[in-house]
Order: C-alpha cells, then structure tokens, then sequence
C-alpha cells in the first residue's frame, strides 16, 4: 500500500497538496472543453446563417436582463416528442454568435428555440402585457412596463463593437449605424430602413412591432422573439428531412 | 472587535477602506447613473463606514499580547450570524418565488419583483450568501483548531469576509435592477465578479499562511476539502466569467464564449459550483463537526483519501449531463454521463464514512438534535448523489431534464445537505465560541431539527411528482399517435404540486426563523471566549 504511504507524506505539504488538486482537477476541463474549439465538426457550418440586427440584440439583452433563461429553454432536443411538439432539433451553428448562449435548463414555460414567426406581433404584445388575457392558465409574470420604457439606442454601436471584438462578424458600417438601424427596423418606408435591409438582407423584418410611435423595449424584444429559430434555414434542412 | 486590532492593523484598516471607498467613488463617477452608480455608492458608503468605526477606536489601547495564545475567532462570529442573515432573506425570497408559480400576480406588476430577477436573488443567496459565509466562518474555526495555530493576522478574515459580502450584496442587489449575465449560478457582471477573484485571493493566501503555521505535522482531512473548494471554485469562476464589458463605465458585458462552447463552459462552471462550493466545501465542514459532535474518529483514514481524490478527479468531467441530446457533439455526453455513474463511487465512499463513523453512537443521533442534523445531511448526501448519478444516465435525463425533478434534485442537495450539514455545524460551534455552556434551548433545536425535515420532505416529494408527472405528460402520445396534452395542460397539472412545495418550503424557513432566535437567545449578553488554545506558542520553546 505504498500509495497511502505516498499520501501520508503529501498530506504534511501543503503547496504540494494544492498542486495536487489543481492537477486532478484540470484534466476533466481540458479534455472536454479544448476539443471543442478545435474540432470543426462541432459547430456545423451553414451558407444562410445571419447575425442580430441593432433591434435584435437589444431586445436579447432585455430578454437576458429579465432572467428569461430561468423558465424558458432554447434548445430543442433530439427527441423524437420534443421535435414534434417545438420543431426541428437545434443546431450548434444557430447559437454560434450568442454571448453568451441561452439554452436553459428548465421549462416551466415552453421551448423557445423555434418561437419567431409562430405567433403575430400583437399576440406577443398581448401577451408580453397581459399574460393572463391571452392564454389564461399562464404562470408568466406580467411585463407591461416594456411598452412604455423606450429603448436605449445611444449605446448600441459600443455593443455591437464589442461583439465585432469578440468575433461576431458585424462590418464597421454595422457598427457605425446602429443607432439608426435600430430605429429604421421599426419604421418601414423610412430611409433608416432601406439601410438595414441593405446591411442585414432582405430577409429582415422591417415593421412596427408594437404599433406605437416610440421604439420601445417591446418592439426591441418582440423584434428578437420572432427571429428566434429564423436566423437560419439549415436546422429546417437536415438530411433526415430532407427525405422525409 | 475593533479594539483587537492592533495599531498597524487599525492603519491598514483604514487604508484598505479608503482603497473601497475610492473604487466606488470612481465606478460612480464614471457610470454617473444607473445600477453601477448605485454600486459605486454602496461601495462607498460601506468604506466610509468601516473608516468611521476604526477612527473611533484608533487610540483604544493596544490589545495585550496574552491574545497571541487564543485562537482568533471574531471573524468566525460574524460569519455565523451574517450567514444566518442571508439565510432568513434568501429562503424568505424563495418562497416569494414559489409563490410566483401558484400567483403569478404576486409581482405587482414592479419589474424587480418578476420571477426572472429575484429567482436568482434566491439561488445567489443561499448559495453564495447562506453557504459561502458558512463555508468561510466555519473554515477559519477549523484551520485553526486542526492546526493548532492562531491565524497569522487578524486583518485579512475581515478583508475576505467585507468583499465576499460585498460581492453577494452587488450581485443580489444588481439583479432587481436588470443586471445579470443569465449565466445560471453565475450571474454577477464583470466588476462583482473582479470582486470575488480579489477576495477570493486573500482567502487562499490566508488559509494557506495559517497551514503554515500549523503545529501539527498532519493537515487534517477537512481541510484538503476546504482547499479543493477554495482553489477550483476560484478556477470555474475565472474562466466561466471571462468576459469584454461593453464600457468600463457600465455593467454590461458580452461574454468570450458563445454557443456551444459557452454551454460546455457554463456547465463546467455550473455542475462543479454544485460539486466544490455545495459538495467539497460541506464535506470540509462536516469532516470536522461530525465526529467532534459524535466523539468518535472518523471511522476509515483510507476511505477519506480515496473519496477525495475521487471527487475532486471525477467531478470536473460531468459537466456535460446537463447537455444530453442537444447541440453538444455526442462524444462529450458520452463522458459526463460515464464519469457521473462512477462518481457515485467516491461519494457513496464519503457518505458511508460519514455514517460508519456514527457506529457506537447512535445513542447520540437519538439524543442529540445538531448531532441528527448532520446525520440526516449525511443521509441526504448520499440519496442526492446517487439521485443525480441517475438522473444523468442519457435516457434517464431525456424525462427529467427540464422538469421539476431537476429543482427537486437539487433542494434535497441544498436543504437536505448543505443546509441541514451547516446548522448541524453552527450548533456544535456556537456555545464553546462564545464561551457559553450550551445553546439557549435544546428544545428549540429540536423544533428545528422537525420543521426543516417536515419541510425537505414535503419539498422534494413535490417536485419529484411534479417534475415525473411533467416528463410524462411530454412525450405521452394518444392512439392517432401525437403529441397527447398540450403544453398548458402540464403547466395547469403542476397546481397541486407546487402548493405543496410553497407549504414545503414554509415549513423549512420557520425551521431557520426558530434557528435563529435560539441563537440569538444564546449569543446575547456578555461576551465569553472560547476555552480551547492554540498550540503555537509551546512549539516555540
């Protein structure tokens, strides 16, 4: 039993016992988590996939700033149930751009991974306000101050230039006009517009999301909400529908 | 207590104070408005008040060198009765918080009132708050008893002690206003967290300045586990926490990792808080109390070693059971869950030495209400453990992940374990700390003892119904083979169960408010010391 022995005199040391926990302890870490960053097959890669608008963002950041993650999941399983009820599994190349990530870990409300274009602007609306009146059982708190605070836009330029830094690929011209894209996303026929779907792509949505004059955290949050799932085609491509 | 530091310690005092004091000055300045200026002045405001309290006693006479022969045990005082004051508050707002699930309305439509806030002002504060001024109370008593040597000064505990508090109060605080970085168990934004790795430093620093002064050739059992939890929980935290704020005048930040590799990151991060803070930590805590109280040595040498290096080996790779079946590459699962099912080896190993060390005295278990808290926790740590050894085998996890079982799992760790573990702890060390016989009332600590038990069972029998029942209504299909209930319906079926866990946790936070009194009842009145001595005077003849 020499390694008792061996223990018998590493217990008298504490630097070396402290050496010893720092070594037992790395290697799980690393083994798991280094790969991760090196394997390309981790993240799949995708020809479609696009990046948060100005608006997006900042209504992700409201949606973290509410704690959201603590009730509603982003990340579809694949299971054969939870593909059926939400939609197609999730992909790790959908979340590739999201610092940080918010999968969650508990759904005492749905799934939200396959949320945007489900429900119509004014049904998030309602229900973001109320959410008792539009679906009556809901436990979900009740947000109606997000109608009324206007969101933040000063700031979104330092925001985005933080994720460029971060390796997000949003263009200098991106973060140059953030600010006004946020607020041409929420006035279409503006001319603040036609630079977002020129910068973004056609695909954006341009609308008022709450139907007010003023760009509040709503239309910020309702803007994120329905793209949740949107940001790419590929998980709605997958071989195995592909055949289907 | 002032009165105790020595002359330069008072100097120091104030300086480090001012150093606070100007931090938050700055922070408040440049943030101007906004959750970071209100940090900036409590900052300020606590630093001006620990200014304020030295200058008073600056020229009490120097305190006599006779207290170079005691154990310094002020700082552990304090620790006690502040983790007993965010115990009261963080499990008061967790059962604000299950409220919430039966009365959405209890908000009152105030935004720091929504669920999403103050759930994590629940998790931080028994977590971090409760069980970390535990953790850090109790390991200064027992680096120094075990090494039989006073701690080598008496400023830095309170440094530990004045940031770690702080930490707690920004990060709490930060949350009812917005700031989070929805990092589950690692919320606080990037300053809270510099704060941490400040006073976390200065804690390592000191634990192993008192090691070094140890007047027994042996470190003792409890104290590898103590360092384990200090030097890895300081690891997770740095890493999990990197992050680029968007301004230094402002408490948002992005952070470095994204995607996949954040989740493997927060997991890392979160499962291993669960096993160096709530597990390593307590069973420091409980390596030491345990057989004082049962005045029996622990039961196998051995066993201690191999479920040491066991944990702290094992844990850092499962991780990834919180991810099965999602965008995580399936060989990474494949190890978190094997490592989770071989883990339960060295745990079962600790809680069996736990209860084989109660063999020859039972009689006490029966007698002795603190002696049964920490049989009940060492009970519980062994049901929890194998409960999540299960829970992460793939097609185990496929119904439980997502549901109420996973809140369940881990109150019967946090009540059932941590909690019930500490205030076994905190009764055994009370009385000799404050030179008191006893407690106020072994009855009272028997009325605990029930309620907190009345209250974890209720609790975890709820949300194991719950979170099965959930598992099940969500892959039931009918006979047309689809989906048989609609989301709302499982929502609508958890009514039942989450009033029972509303009443559960009712119970276990009269339990702590009963806990309370009778040590407050006890610690009241002229101050006594504690008996026992160090031994580092005698090494030096």
């Amino acid at each position: 039993m020499s390694l008792f022995k061996l223990h018998y005199n590493l217990e008298k040391h504490s630097i070396a016992l402290v050496l010893g926990i720092i070594l037992a302890a790395s290697v799980g870490g690393i083994i798991e988590i280094a790969p991760l960053f090196t394997i390309d097959e981790t993240v799949e890669t995708t020809d479609d996939m696009r990046i948060y608008t100005p608006l997006e963002l900042a209504g992700r950041n409201i949606y973290i700033r509410e704690g959201c993650y603590a009730c509603h999941s982003q990340m579809v399983r694949t299971l054969r149930d939870e593909v059926e009820r939400y939609g197609p599994y999730s992909l790790a190349a959908e979340s590739q751009y999201d610092h940080p990530m918010l999968w969650g870990s508990k759904r005492t409300g749905p799934d939200l991974a396959r949320l945007g274009t489900k429900y119509s602007d004014d049904w998030h609306v309602a229900h973001l306000i109320d959410p008792r009146a539009v679906v009556p059982s809901s436990i979900m708190p009740a947000y109606p101050w997000l109608s009324e605070n206007e969101v933040t836009i000063d700031d979104l330029s330092a925001h985005l230039k933080t994720q460029q830094r971060l390796g997000v690929p949003y263009t200098d011209e991106m973060v140059a006009n953030a600010a006004s894209d946020a607020l041409g996303q929420a006035s279409p026929d503006s001319e603040g517009a036609e630079g977002v779907t020129e910068r973004y792509g056609e695909a954006t949505n341009i609308r008022s999301f709450d139907q007010g004059a003023r760009l509040t955290e709503m239309d910020a949050l309702v803007a994120y909400l329905q793209v949740l799932g949107q940001m790419t085609q590929a998980p709605y491509q997958t071989p195995e529908r592909a055949e289907q | 207590m002032i009165a105790r530091l020595t002359l330069t310690e008072r100097q120091l005092a104030i300086v480090l104070a001012g150093l606070l004091a100007l931090v938050g000055l700055t922070m408040a300045a440049a943030a101007r408005q906004g959750p970071m200026a209100v940090h900036g002045f409590m900052a300020v405001a606590i630093g001006g008040a620990l200014i304020s309290a030295v200058i008073g006693k600056m020229y009490a006479p120097e305190p006599s060198p006779e207290r170079l022969s005691r154990y310094y045990d002020d700082p552990i005082k304090a620790g006690i009765l502040i983790a007993m004051v965010w115990g009261i508050f963080a499990m008061a707002v967790g059962l604000w918080v299950a409220a919430l699930m039966v009365w959405p309305e209890a908000t009152f439509s105030q935004a720091w009132a929504s669920y999403g806030r103050i759930r994590p002002v629940h998790t931080t504060g028994v977590i971090f708050a409760f069980g970390g001024n535990a953790l850090i109370a109790t390991s200064f008593h027992v680096m120094q008893r075990t090494s039989r040597a006073r701690l080598p000064d008496q400023l830095s505990p309170w440094v530990v002690l004045v940031g770690y508090n702080l930490f707690c109060l920004w990060a709490v605080t930060g949350y009812l206003m917005g700031v989070t970085q929805s990092k589950e168990y690692a919320e606080p934004e990037w300053y809270a967290d510099i704060l941490l790795v400040v006073a976390w430093v200065v804690y390592f620093v000191l634990y192993l300045r008192t090691l070094a002064r140890r007047a027994e050739p042996h470190i003792y059992v409890a104290n590898w586990y103590y360092l384990a939890f200090i030097l890895v929980v300081a690891m997770l935290h740095i890493v999990n926490s990197l992050a680029l704020p968007v301004s230094f005048a402002g408490t948002k930040s992005y952070s470095l990792f994204s995607g996949v590799q954040d989740a493997m990151v927060q997991w890392w991060y979160g499962h291993n808080a669960v096993a160096f803070f709530m597990t390593s930590g307590f069973l420091g805590m409980l390596y030491y109390y345990l057989p004082m109280r049962a005045q029996r040595p622990i039961f196998s040498y051995r066993l201690s070693i191999l479920s040491f290096w066991g944990i702290t080996f094992f844990y850092m790779w499962v991780g990834s059971h919180h991810l099965h079946y999602t965008a995580l590459p399936n060989w990474v699962q494949t190890l978190g869950m094997t490592f989770s099912v071989m883990l339960l080896v060295p745990s079962w190993a600790s809680a069996g030495n736990a209860l084989m060390t109660l063999n020859g005295a039972w009689h006490r278990v029966r007698d002795d209400a603190t002696l049964r808290f920490m049989f009940v926790a060492a009970v519980f740590y062994g049901l929890s453990t194998f409960e999540g050894s299960f829970m992460a085998i793939r097609p185990v996890n496929a119904l439980s992940h997502y549901t109420d079982w996973t809140v369940g799992h881990v109150h019967s760790g946090a009540l059932g374990w941590l909690a019930m573990v500490t205030f076994g702890a905190f009764y055994s060390v009370i009385p000799a700390l404050w030179g008191r016989e006893r407690m106020y009332s072994a009855r009272l600590i028997e009325w605990h003892f029930w309620l907190a038990l009345a209250g974890l069972l209720t609790y975890v029998f709820s949300l194991w119904n719950a979170g099965i029942t959930q598992g099940l209504m969500w892959r039931t299909y009918n006979e047309a083979g689809t989906l048989n209930y609609s989301f709302l319906e499982s929502i609508e079926a958890m009514r039942p169960y989450y009033i029972a866990r509303f009443a559960g946790g009712a119970l276990f936070l009269s339990g702590i408010v009963v806990g309370a009194a009778n040590i407050w009842l006890t610690v009241r009145g002229p101050r006594g010391t504690a008996a026992d001595r160090p031994l580092a005077l005698q090494a030096a003849e």
